[in-house]
């Protein structure tokens, strides 16, 4: 399955290749009706592995009828599906964790081919995540409970959880199995069947998932087609045969999903990105001990999955009063990231996800720069062998400047850090706050009064406080401003974003109203 | 930066020769078309290019100017961040993530930036050039 490197470093075989823990077909279909299912227009497009930029197989490049398939496949199944029992929902789910589980190792490997991660944060984030995710929203199904009110003695409303029937999910290239997880769980825990989107840069993991668990879902209820956003992602969004529509990706297609949400007066939720605040208090270097080398790590953490997280800490807030000390640790730290092949399990940082990824995050080193920031670290491109010299590589980059730059101000979806400096706790506040988006924001101090006060003061929906980049099913995801609407990760993301609330309003009386 | 009637103007927004090719195409196959910047996760730094119409434009939205006869708007809670750059759109390789319309040929609409000179930014002002433009339809 993997060779060892003469240093000792062990390094998964390509999909594909001799001894590659993963198989692949020249070409995959879209997955309908628990059935491959070729595309109508019978086009397809080509998966590129962003390690090496060359093509490795084929998926559908769907149509307006092709998303039609589907949502009939899907509303073939949602009846049967919908009053399926909450024990065997349940038990389905226990199972997709089980099954993601027993093949981490084949599905890390794909994941890391298809988006670029490093294998070493696919085998212990992405696919451990993932399963544990099926395995939340199984369990909060299968204690899902209903409320009973006594609105007087003899009337009493019932309220159930039911079904919303066929929803409709986009995730994004950054995650492709973890966002899957995160959209499919709860919607299949709400007795919904679905039609997701997978990323059209990233659509191949999903579909070797579905190999592994076209069984075990009843067909119809998981129905997966690739393809352009603009053609089958719109198809999808506007159609009047969903009943709510869940997208992760940028703001304008945001604001598309919620305009035409209000069209079919359905529900939305979307989740849209940010530029979180990592904020770092003087009394992080009162003592060169364990929580110092673990804030220094916290602040490094924008290099994982070399940038492209949408709660990225891509701004690094440290108070002035230690900045100089405190950045000198930190910069040790990410001159010695290793990157390289995301297939060996030493790799701490792969290529970016595409070709135009890359060339974004150059352009805005070269505005940062032009900004008059300075440049403490990476700002280009590694020097690597082989055929990784075609990868879409890039170093990890520390700007330093202020916070009304560009570079502060957007999300650069990179490995670039944007830093600054702040005075007391009130100008920690302002910067952090002055932003577009509020989904993630960090928090480094000693001082646990202190931690409180800036955990609430920060308006983003969650802030990691002496922690980063920890995404345990259980606590609540989403943004504030414009980095979108709704919350994932947890119980009312099934119950508020996934069900309908059924009141049944019931008089045991006889006795009429007496009006008329 | 453009000459009209004597005086120089700044644009905005300028586009390169590909980019005005790829509208062009565009405009021929499927009508009118606008650009969005977008922002936020993902593509976010992408102009979204959509047929006019689609996207419903608000108070909220600046016309940052036209380029090839097509509209080029901003969200003007980013268009305070952004204002002191020039935008270029350009194209580049790749397939849009959401939902905007492809450049063609596997390619994809692209900004690019440049930060304006202080004098440039002084002019801006005085021109007025840095307010809303919203006001009346553009043609294209």
């Amino acid at each position: 399955m993997s060779v060892t490197t003469a240093a000792g470093a062990k390094v998964y075989q390509a999909p594909g290749e001799a001894g590659s823990p993963v198989d692949v077909k020249a070409r995959y279909e879209n997955f309908i009706g628990g059935h491959w299912v070729a595309p109508v227009h019978g086009e397809y497009m080509k998966d590129l592995s962003p390690a090496n930029a060359r093509q490795f197989t084929e998926v559908p490049r769907s149509t307006r009828e092709d998303i039609e398939l589907a949502l009939d496949a899907a509303h073939a199944a949602k009846d049967a599906w919908g009053e399926t029992s909450l024990t065997e929902r349940a038990r389905i789910l226990n199972r997709i964790a089980d099954v993601i589980e027993e093949h981490t190792e084949m599905l890390a490997v794909a994941e890391t081919w298809d988006n670029g991660k490093p294998v070493r944060e696919t085998l212990a984030a992405d696919i451990p995540l993932a399963a544990d995710h099926f395995r939340y929203f199984a369990g909060e199904t299968r204690a899902l409970t209903g409320t009973s009110t006594e609105i007087d003695k003899d009337t009493v409303a019932y309220h159930f959880h039911e079904p919303l029937g066929v929803v409709g999910q986009i995730i994004p290239f950054n995650f492709p199995l973890l966002m899957a997880a995160w959209k499919l769980a709860p919607a299949l825990a709400g007795g919904n069947c679905t039609v997701i989107k997978p990323a059209s840069s990233t659509p191949w993991s999903i579909l070797k998932l579905a190999e592994l668990i076209g069984d075990v879902v009843p067909p119809g209820v998981l129905n997966i087609v690739t393809g352009p956003g603009g053609e089958i992602g719109k198809a999808l969004a506007t159609s009047r045969r969903i009943a709510k529509i869940a997208f992760t990706g940028e703001t304008v297609t945001g604001r598309l999903i919620m305009q035409y949400a209000a069209e079919n007066i359905i529900p939305s939720t979307t989740e849209l990105g940010g530029k979180s605040p990592n904020v770092f208090f003087a009394d992080v270097m009162d003592r060169d001990d364990a929580f110092l080398d673990k804030a220094v790590e916290g602040l490094v953490l924008y290099a994982f999955n070399k940038g492209e997280v949408c709660t990225c800490p891509s701004r690094a807030l440290i108070q002035e009063s230690v900045y100089d000390r405190f950045m000198e640790r930190c910069l040790d730290r990410i001159g010695r990231i290793r990157q390289g092949n995301p297939l060996d399990v030493s790799t701490q940082m792969g290529p970016q996800n595409s070709r135009q990824q890359l060339d974004k995050i150059m352009s805005y080193v070269d505005i940062g720069l032009a900004e008059g920031a300075e440049l403490l670290i990476g700002g280009k491109q590694p020097e690597l062998d082989g055929e990784l010299a075609d990868g879409y590589f890039f170093e990890p980059t520390v700007l330093k400047g202020h916070n009304k730059m560009r570079v502060f101000q957007e999300e650069i979806f990179g490995p670039v850090l944007a830093v600054t400096t702040f005075r007391d706790e009130a100008e920690a506040i302002e910067i952090a706050n002055d932003t577009l988006y509020g989904l993630g924001a960090g928090v480094w101090t000693r001082n646990g009064n202190l931690a409180y006060r800036m955990g609430r003061a920060i308006k983003a929906g969650r802030v990691w406080t002496n922690c980063y980049h920890q995404y345990p099913a259980g606590a609540a995801f989403g943004g504030y401003k414009m980095s979108g609407v709704g919350r994932e990760l947890y119980r009312e993301t099934l119950t508020e974003h996934y069900s309908q609330t059924k009141s049944l309003l019931v008089s045991y009386s006889d006795q009429a109203l007496g009006l008329f | 930066m453009a000459s009209t009637g004597g005086r120089p103007r700044i644009d905005r927004v300028t586009a390169t020769p590909a980019a005005l090719a790829a509208l062009a195409r565009l405009r021929e196959r499927r009508g009118a078309v606008l650009l969005y910047q977008s922002g936020g996760c993902c593509d976010g730094s992408l102009p979204v290019c959509l047929e006019q119409g689609d996207l419903r434009i608000g108070d909220g939205d600046v016309l940052l100017g036209l380029v090839g006869g097509c509209p080029v708007y901003i969200d003007n809670r980013q268009y305070a961040v952004w204002k002191h750059t020039q935008l270029i759109i350009d194209v580049g390789e790749g397939e849009p993530e959401g939902f905007s319309l492809p450049a063609g040929d596997g390619r994809q609409f692209v900004t690019r930036s440049r930060v304006f000179s202080p004098a440039e930014l002084a002019s801006l002002q005085e021109t007025g050039a840095s307010c809303r433009f919203t006001e009346g339809e553009p043609s294209s």
